[in-house]
C-alpha cells in the first residue's frame, strides 16, 4: 500500500501543477479537474489531495490566497508561481522522456534483441 | 530579546498557529461539503451524501496530520500534542506513573548525588589557575609510598631545578589565640615564601609573603583566611599591620586571603606564617631543616609537562652537588615522585569513589531496566490503543514519536523529583563522608550537576522508551484488535524476561561487592588494636606560652595536670603520651640495634614518649621485663626503653630482649639505651596496617619535652561524661592551656575505618535498592505472564494438571530467570570483586561465604516474587478461565 502511495504522491503533485496551470482553483475544484481532463479514468484518494496541496505550498511552486467559491462560500484558491511553471515544464519533459523509454522498452519484441 | 518581544513572538507563532488549523479545518470542511452538494444534485439523500463524502474522503486526523507535517515546523505542535496526550494518559494510570517515575527518581537521584561528589573530587580541575601545572614532589617511601621531603632536599631543588617556576614547602602550625575566655587553637600552615605563589591565589587584602619573611629568625607574620578576618576580627580592612599574639609571640598581619580561595592541601588551615628554617646547617644532620617532614609543591614552567619534570628531577637526584651534601636518609637514590596537586589529595579516596560511582551507575542501570519493563508491561495493555490509532492513521514513526514523548516525560519528572532526591542524598553523603575525603566544602548540587541530571535524563527517556516504543509500533492492526493473540504477546515476554535477567545479574553484582565490603568491616573490627578501647578517653593537651619553652616548666605541668586529672572521682588511671594510636600520629624515630651486624643500620620504630602509667591506662599487656615506673622519669645514666613484641621477636629471635641495647633517636654517637620490658604490639596508623614497630621512652627522659601530649583516661562510667571536668581539672593548674579534640578512643577506632565505612554504607544501600527492584522485576514479569496464561493453565487443570504442578510451573519459569541472571551476574561479580579489591580487609575477592550467602539470598528473594503470582496461578479456577476473554 505504501509504494502505491508514493508512486501516486509524484505523479499527483504534476496532475496538480498541472490542474492549477489552467487556472486558479480551490481544494475540490483541483480533484475536479484532474478527473475531468482524465475523462474520470483517475481515482484519486480524496484525503491525499490536501497533503499534496500544503506541500506544493510550501515549495512554493504554488501560491493560495482565499476567495469565494461559486456558491458564494469561503474557500482557499491555489495558483501556480512563476517557479511552478518552471517545474510544470521541468517535470512533464522529464515525465514524457520516461514514457517514451518505457514504453520503447515495453514494446520490445523478440526479434528486435 | 526584552521579555516583552519574548512574549509577543511567542503569542504570535501561538495565535498563527491556532489560525492555520481553523483555516485548514474550513478547507477540508468546504471540500466535503461541496462534494457533498454535488452527490445531492445527483439525486443522493443529504445524510447519505454526507456520509459518503466523508467516507471518500478518508482519514480527516491523518490529512491534517500530512497537511502539517508538509507544511514543515510542526514539530513543536506534535510535541506540544504529545506532551498532553502523554499527560492525560499518566493521570489515568496513576499508580503506574508513581512507581515510575518514583523509580527514576531513586536512580537519577542517587547517580547525581554521588556525581556532585565525584566530579569536584576526580574530575573538575583544583580551584587555581592552571592547577594542571601544579605539581606535589615526594620521596620514595616504603614500597613506593610517598614520603615527605626535608628543608634542604627543597633548597636544592629550588636552586637546581629549572622546570618549577616556584617550588614550596610546608607543615602544620597550630597556634593558640587566648581571649577573655578560653584559649583557642587554630590550624594553620608554616610555609616558604613561594607558597601561595605556587598555588597562583594571592591575598585580596595586605600582600604575600616575600623571601625576606621567610629567614631564619625573620619577623614574625601572618596571613589570615577569610573566614578567620571575618569571624575574629570583623572583617576589618584596618587588619593589614595589626599585632594580634598567637602562642605568646606578637604577629604582624600582612595579609587576608580572598573568601573563594581553596587551600585544598590543608583545607582547615586559617593561619600562614613563613616557615623560617635555617639554610645554614646544612652539614649537620642533625637538625630538624634535615627531617623528611615537610610536604613540597611546585607550579611547573609554562610549556613544562610532568615528565620533563621528572627527568629533570630524576637526574638531579642522581648527581649530588658539593653545595648540597646529603644525609643517608635522603641520598634520593630512588629519585623524586612527582604527581599533579590533583592526583595527590585524591589518592587516597579515588578507589573508593570510582567503586561507589560504578555502585551507583549499576543501580541507576537497574532503575532504567525495571521502567523499561513496566513500559512493556504497560504496552501490552495498550495494545488496542495503539492498533486504534494506526488504524486512524497514525504512521509508525508517529507512534513512535509519541511513545517515546511519553517514556521523556516520564523521566523529565523523575529528573525533577530526582533533582530533590539528589539535595538530600548530598547532604547525608556530606554528613557520612571520612575525615580523607578532600574538597568536602565543593560537594553540592550545582550548574555541572544540574547539566549531569538533564544528561542522563533525556538519555534514559530514550533508553527506556525505545524498546517499548519499537515492540508496541510493531503491533498489526488486525493482529491486535484480536485480543487473543500470542504471537505479540511472546514476543513481549521474551523481552521482558531477558531484562529480568539483566536486572538479576546486577543485583547480584552489587550484593556480592557490599556483601565482601561488609565482610571486611567486620574483619577489620575483629581485629585487636592491642588496647582496650573501651571506657578510655582521650583528648590532647597543649602548653601555651614562652614560659613553657623551659623544659623543666612543661614537665612540671604536665606532671600537676595529670595529678589533677587522676583525683577526679569515676577516673581509675590516667597517663599522657607523645602520640597517640589511631589519631593521625605517625612520630618516627630511627632505632639502631647493638646486636646487629651493622650497627649503622637505622630501622624505623613509632616513638611514644609516655608518663608511667601509661600501659596500665590503655591496657597494653605486659609480655616480659617490666613497665616504666617513677624511678625512670629522672635522669638516668642508661636510658631505660620499652620495645613491643613483635619487633622483640624479629631482632632478638631466641634471646631475651631484657638488658639488650638500642639507641633511638637523637645523635649517632650518643649513649646506648637499654631495654627493660616487652610490650604487646598496638595499631598506630589504622585496624588494617600492621606496620606497629615501637620504642616507648618516659616523656621526661626524651631529648626535648614534648609541648603537645595526648592524654589517655580510663574512667569507671561513661568516658565521654567526664571531659568537662577534666578540662576543668587541666585549667585548675593552668588556665591558659589548650586542651582540644577530646574523644572516646571508641569513637577513634570508628573513624580509622570511616572511608571503608562510607563506601559500605553507599554500597548496602545501592544493593539493598537493587534487590528491591530485581524482586519487583521477577512479580512483575510472573504476575503478567501468569494473567496472560490464565487460558493456559485453565486448560491444562481441565485436562487434569494438579494444582502442585502448576505452582511448579510457575516457580520454575522464575526461578529460571533468576539462575541465569545469576550465572551472568556471577561473572559481573567476580569482576566487581577485584575492582574494589584495594578496599577489602582480610577477604579474598571471590569469598565463597559471600558468593553463597549474596545467591541464597537473591534466591529467597526472587521466591517471594515469584510466589505470588504463583499463587494466583493456582488458584485458577478451570471453568472461568476457559471462559475468560
Amino acid at each position: 500500500m505504501d509504494k502505491q502511495l508514493d508512486l501516486l504522491q509524484g505523479t499527483l503533485d504534476m496532475l496538480i501543477l498541472k490542474a492549477v496551470s489552467l487556472g486558479p482553483l480551490h481544494g475540490y475544484g483541483v480533484l475536479l479537474r484532474i478527473q475531468q481532463i482524465s475523462k474520470d479514468r483517475l481515482e484519486i484518494q480524496q484525503g491525499s489531495l490536501y497533503p499534496a496541496l500544503y506541500r506544493l505550498e510550501h515549495q512554493g511552486w504554488i501560491a493560495s490566497e482565499w476567495g469565494e467559491s461559486e456558491n458564494k462560500r469561503k474557500a482557499k484558491y491555489y495558483r501556480l508561481t512563476a517557479a511552478g511553471k518552471r517545474r510544470l515544464q521541468a517535470e512533464s519533459e522529464k515525465w514524457n522522456r520516461m514514457a517514451d523509454l518505457i514504453a520503447g522498452i515495453l514494446d520490445t519484441k523478440p526479434e528486435e534483441v | 530579546m526584552t521579555y516583552w518581544s519574548r512574549l509577543r513572538s511567542w503569542w504570535g507563532n501561538l495565535m498563527r498557529r491556532s489560525r492555520m488549523e481553523s483555516e485548514m479545518d474550513t478547507e477540508l470542511r468546504f471540500h466535503m461539503e461541496a462534494y457533498a452538494e454535488d452527490l445531492v444534485r445527483g439525486g443522493v439523500a443529504r445524510e447519505e451524501a454526507m456520509r459518503q463524502a466523508r467516507m471518500e474522503f478518508g482519514s480527516v486526523e491523518r490529512a491534517k496530520e500530512e497537511c502539517r507535517e508538509a507544511r514543515g515546523a510542526n514539530l513543536v505542535e506534535s510535541l506540544v500534542r504529545d506532551l498532553r496526550y502523554g499527560a492525560s494518559n499518566m493521570l489515568r494510570a496513576p499508580g503506574f506513573t508513581a512507581i515510575t517515575v518514583l523509580t527514576l527518581a531513586l536512580g537519577i537521584g542517587a547517580t547525581a548525588a554521588i556525581f556532585s561528589a565525584v566530579n569536584p573530587i576526580l574530575f573538575e580541575s583544583l580551584p587555581y589557575p592552571h592547577a594542571e601545572r601544579i605539581m606535589m614532589i615526594s620521596e620514595f617511601g616504603p614500597e613506593s609510598s610517598r614520603s615527605r621531603v626535608a628543608f634542604h632536599t627543597y633548597r636544592e631543588l629550588a636552586e637546581r631545578s629549572r622546570s618549577f617556576v616556584t617550588l614550596a614547602v610546608t607543615k602544620i602550625w597550630q597556634p593558640t589565640l587566648v581571649n577573655a575566655r578560653e584559649p583557642e587553637r587554630f590550624d594553620g600552615q608554616f610555609v616558604s615564601a613561594g607558597y601561595f605563589r605556587t598555588l597562583g591565589v594571592p591575598p585580596f587584602l595586605g600582600r604575600d609573603f616575600e623571601p625576606s619573611d621567610d629567614r631564619f629568625h625573620g619577623p614574625h607574620v601572618v596571613i589570615l583566611s577569610d573566614a578567620l578576618w571575618r569571624r575574629r576580627f570583623g572583617s576589618d580592612a584596618a587588619i593589614i599591620g595589626r599585632q594580634i599574639t598567637l602562642d605568646d609571640n606578637s604577629y604582624t598581619v600582612i595579609g587576608v586571603m580572598p573568601s573563594t580561595f581553596e587551600n585544598v592541601l590543608v583545607p582547615s588551615a586559617e593561619l600562614w606564617t613563613p616557615l623560617q628554617y635555617d639554610p645554614g646547617n646544612i652539614s649537620d644532620s642533625q637538625t630538624r631543616e634535615w627531617g623528611n617532614h615537610l610536604r613540597m609543591a611546585g607550579r611547573l614552567q609554562p610549556g613544562a609537562s610532568i615528565d620533563q619534570a621528572r627527568r629533570e628531577l630524576k637526574a638531579i637526584a642522581g648527581n649530588p652537588a658539593p653545595d648540597f651534601p646529603r644525609p643517608p636518609w635522603a641520598s634520593h637514590e630512588q629519585g623524586f615522585i612527582v604527581n599533579s596537586l590533583q592526583d595527590d589529595v585524591t589518592l587516597g579516596v579515588k578507589p573508593a569513589l570510582l567503586a561507589v560511582l560504578g555502585a551507583v551507575l549499576l543501580v541507576l542501570v537497574i532503575a532504567c531496566v525495571n521502567v523499561t519493563n513496566l513500559l512493556l508491561a504497560r504496552g501490552v495493555r495498550r495494545r488496542a490503543e495503539f492498533a486504534l490509532r494506526t488504524a486512524l492513521g497514525a504512521g509508525r514513526a508517529r507512534l513512535i514519536r509519541q511513545l517515546l514523548t511519553e517514556s521523556l516525560l516520564l523521566a523529565a519528572m523523575g529528573g525533577v523529583a530526582g533533582m530533590a532526591v539528589a539535595q538530600l542524598g548530598v547532604r547525608a553523603l556530606v554528613a557520612l563522608s571520612p575525615a580523607e575525603l578532600p574538597r568536602v566544602s565543593s560537594i553540592g548540587v550545582d550548574g555541572p550537576v544540574f547539566a549531569f541530571g538533564l544528561g542522563i535524563t533525556t538519555l534514559i527517556g530514550l533508553l527506556v522508551g525505545l524498546i517499548p516504543a519499537i515492540r508496541a509500533s510493531r503491533n498489526e492492526p488486525q493482529i491486535a484488535l484480536q485480543e487473543s493473540s500470542q504471537r505479540t504477546v511472546g514476543g513481549h515476554r521474551r523481552t521482558r524476561s531477558a531484562l529480568v535477567v539483566v536486572e538479576v545479574a546486577l543485583a547480584l553484582v552489587l550484593l556480592v561487592s557490599s556483601g565482601l565490603l561488609l565482610r571486611s568491616l567486620h574483619h577489620l573490627f575483629a581485629v585487636a588494636p592491642g588496647f582496650e578501647a573501651s571506657h578510655l578517653l582521650t583528648m590532647q593537651v597543649q602548653t601555651y606560652g614562652r614560659r613553657y619553652d623551659d623544659d623543666a616548666t612543661c614537665n612540671r605541668f604536665f606532671a600537676q595536670a595529670l595529678e589533677a586529672v587522676r583525683n577526679i572521682p569515676g577516673v581509675s588511671a590516667a597517663a599522657f603520651t607523645s602520640q597517640l594510636p589511631l589519631s593521625g600520629d605517625s612520630d618516627i624515630y630511627g632505632a639502631q640495634f647493638e646486636n646487629a651486624s651493622n650497627t649503622e643500620d637505622v630501622a624505623p620504630a613509632f616513638r611514644y614518649g609516655v608518663a608511667p602509667g601509661y600501659f596500665e591506662t590503655m591496657g597494653i599487656p605486659l609480655r616480659r621485663g617490666r613497665l616504666f615506673n617513677e624511678q625512670d622519669t629522672l635522669a638516668l645514666p642508661t636510658r631505660p626503653v620499652l620495645i613491643n613484641e613483635s619487633l622483640a621477636k624479629r631482632r632478638y629471635p631466641g634471646q631475651d630482649p631484657i638488658g639488650q641495647r638500642i639507641r633511638f633517636g637523637g645523635a649517632p654517637n650518643r649513649p646506648w639505651d637499654i631495654i627493660v620490658g616487652v610490650v604487646g604490639d598496638v595499631k598506630q596508623t589504622s585496624l588494617a596496617v600492621s606496620q606497629s614497630d615501637a620504642v616507648y621512652v618516659t616523656t621526661a627522659q626524651w631529648l626535648w619535652a614534648d609541648g603537645t601530649r595526648w592524654l589517655v583516661v580510663r574512667t569507671r562510667g561513661d568516658a565521654a561524661a567526664l571531659a568537662p571536668a577534666i578540662r576543668q581539672a587541666i585549667w585548675s593548674v593552668d588556665k591558659g592551656q589548650p586542651v582540644v579534640r577530646a574523644a572516646t578512643m571508641e569513637g577513634l577506632l570508628a573513624a580509622s575505618a570511616a572511608q571503608r565505612r562510607f563506601a559500605l554504607i553507599l554500597f548496602e544501600t545501592f544493593a539493598l535498592v537493587a534487590l528491591m527492584l530485581a524482586g519487583a522485576g521477577i512479580y512483575g514479569v510472573l504476575s503478567g505472564s501468569v494473567a496472560e496464561r490464565t487460558r493456559e493453565i485453565g486448560v491444562r487443570l481441565a485436562l487434569g494438571a494438579t494444582h502442585e504442578s502448576i505452582l511448579a510451573l510457575v516457580i520454575r519459569q522464575g526461578m529460571t530467570l533468576t539462575g541465569v541472571g545469576v550465572a551472568i551476574g556471577l561473572a559481573g561479580a567476580a569482576a566487581a570483586g577485584q575492582a574494589i579489591a584495594a578496599m577489602l580487609f582480610g577477604v579474598s575477592p571471590l569469598d565463597p561465604v559471600t558468593y553463597l550467602g549474596v545467591i541464597v539470598l537473591l534466591a529467597g528473594v526472587s521466591a517471594v516474587a515469584c510466589g505470588v503470582p504463583a499463587m494466583r496461578a493456582m488458584r485458577v479456577d478451570p471453568i472461568v478461565a476457559l471462559r475468560y476473554e
